[in-house]
């Protein structure tokens, strides 16, 4: 992006500090096992080695900060810019933890919440002041969705209690949940959240959709095909996991 | 009031006006008075199939336009004297069509009628439209493959949007799978879906299933609905079908490959 130069009377600014939301993949310890740490690792990378190359991300230590006094940095740091990874910072840890990490160059990171970008919790988190409008959108069809037809629902959730039809489009702001088949389109998220989530009870759709990241039939497993699912996003990819 | 059936489909070819001649002549004949309706305008068939293409003076075009009363437009069936068939103008488009005037034929009809059934046309525009939108029961007519079964779906769409029982928030127009042209060897053979496989994707109230039968070609060719050839499969289908549409319980046929039916279709088809 080219850098914009804003002139004001002799001065010109070379840059501007602006705080923006940055998705970062956490690395989330369970354990402090650092040989057992690298061979997970080692074949998470071989899962899909392009996606992880120069790949930047924070080390999230919440779940073992209480337990591990000793964490070695020093050893993981090493282990993850191995594989390619970009370590750029700590997070979820103690005092002791910063001060070790910061030693070998990990910036400490301070998330409002462990597990979720700031912003997203803060958006749903707002109706909860001003009575409960938030359920007040959410639609609840009981009727086939045919071919041909699309249903929306703003800022709210879709529950189809019936199929959805090759050719019919189901869209919402949040989540979708769908207890028939689902054969055609589903779009959840369409606003962008990127919280929102698909479930449904038999997966046999075109095309499914979250937060305008999209899987088409073809590339949808087989295994996953006419079973009940989930579709998240996950670190910007598409999860359908079995339910 | 009469009761007004639409038989529909989205797709073309797939056997409405077949459909529409047997059920017609199968209330008639079971006592109700019926009148049936051609809304193909353009494409004028009912009255081939009905065998009354030599007395069709008027049209439902010109009855919709006040050229003609209806008294002077229905043609009395030879067969049944409960059966009266509206044909459609041959020389105008589907635009002649509209919704008031449609509305009007229809009113002026369920004074005498018991059941008005209207034989849509292929496609999903103003025809077909206008001759589901007064509905009160569809009788989708669908083919054991996906091209068709898709159609059906769409046309099933909109039916629960567009009719007018959907537009004034009344009860849902009654709908009904009739699946016609099957041929349980070749859905043995994995040529052609199953009963099951379209009752999956369609989730419907199975009105019957009709098979595949030369029966029907020939009861075309020569105007007699296929209903009243009762020694072939089709027609005794067809009969089923609307003993079951009048709410008695009969059992399903033709739908399995049984030795028993191989026989009938050898002799009686």
């Amino acid at each position: 992006m080219p850098p914009t130069h804003s002139v004001t009377g002799e001065f010109t600014h070379a840059f501007e500090i602006k705080s923006g939301p940055v998705n970062l993949p956490l690395l989330k310890l369970l354990s402090d096992d650092v040989g057992a740490i690298s061979a997970q690792l080692r074949q998470k990378i071989r899962q899909a080695p392009d996606f992880f190359r120069n790949a930047p991300m924070a080390i999230d230590i919440h779940s073992i900060a209480d337990a591990s006094d000793n964490i070695d940095f020093i050893a993981l740091v090493r282990i993850m810019r191995d594989y390619g990874l970009i370590p750029v910072g700590l997070c979820g840890g103690q005092e002791r933890h910063n001060q070790a990490a910061q030693s070998v160059g990990l910036s400490v990171l301070s998330l409002a919440r462990h597990e979720q970008p700031p912003s997203p919790p803060q958006v749903s988190e707002t109706p909860k002041s001003k009575s409960p409008p938030a359920e007040m959108h959410s639609k609840i069809i009981e009727q086939p969705v045919r071919s041909g037809q699309r249903i929306y629902v703003a800022a709210g959730d879709l529950v189809v209690m019936s199929q959805v039809s090759a050719g019919a489009e189901i869209m919402a702001d949040g989540n979708i949940h769908v207890y028939g088949t689902l054969r055609g389109r589903a779009l959840a998220g369409v606003q962008g959240n990127l919280e929102s989530r698909i479930f449904c009870h038999d997966l046999q759709a075109e095309l499914v959709s979250v937060g305008g990241h999209y899987k088409i039939s073809e590339n949808i497993d087989d295994s996953l095909r006419g079973v009940p699912v989930q579709i998240f996003l996950q670190d910007q990819s598409l999860i359908i996991q079995r339910l | 009031m009469a009761r007004i059936i639409v038989v529909t489909s989205g797709k073309g070819g797939v056997g409405k006006t077949t459909t529409s001649a047997a059920i017609s002549m199968g209330l008639a004949l079971k006592g109700h008075r019926t009148a049936v309706i051609d809304f193909d305008v353009g494409l004028r068939n009912l009255d081939l199939i009905m065998g009354c293409e030599r007395r069709v003076v008027y049209d439902f075009v010109n009855v919709i336009n006040g050229e003609a009363t209806l008294n002077q437009a229905l043609i009395k069936d030879k067969r049944c004297d409960k059966l009266f068939i509206l044909p459609a103008s041959q020389t105008r488009d589907k635009e002649s069509l509209t919704v008031e005037g449609v509305g009007k034929v229809l009113e002026d009809l369920s004074k005498d009628f018991d059941y008005i059934v209207c034989d849509s046309p292929a496609g999903i525009e103003r025809g077909a439209t206008l001759a589901m939108y007064y509905a009160d029961d569809a009788i989708v007519v669908t083919n054991p493959e996906v091209s068709s079964v898709r159609d059906s779906d769409r046309m099933l769409g909109i039916l629960a949007s567009k009719s007018r029982r959907a537009e004034q928030g009344e009860e849902p127009i009654k709908e009904y799978l009739l699946l016609t042209r099957y041929s349980p060897q070749r859905v043995k053979l994995g040529e052609m879906l199953s009963v099951e496989d379209v009752q999956d994707i369609l989730s419907l109230h199975l009105l019957g299933v009709i098979p595949e039968s030369k029966a029907v070609l020939t009861a075309s060719n020569s105007g007699v609905p296929v209903i009243l050839d009762d020694k072939s499969d089709a027609g005794q289908a067809f009969s089923d079908v609307v003993r079951r549409y009048l709410g008695e319980h009969v059992t399903h046929r033709f739908i399995d490959l049984e030795k028993k039916g191989l026989f009938n279709r050898l002799f009686g088809g």
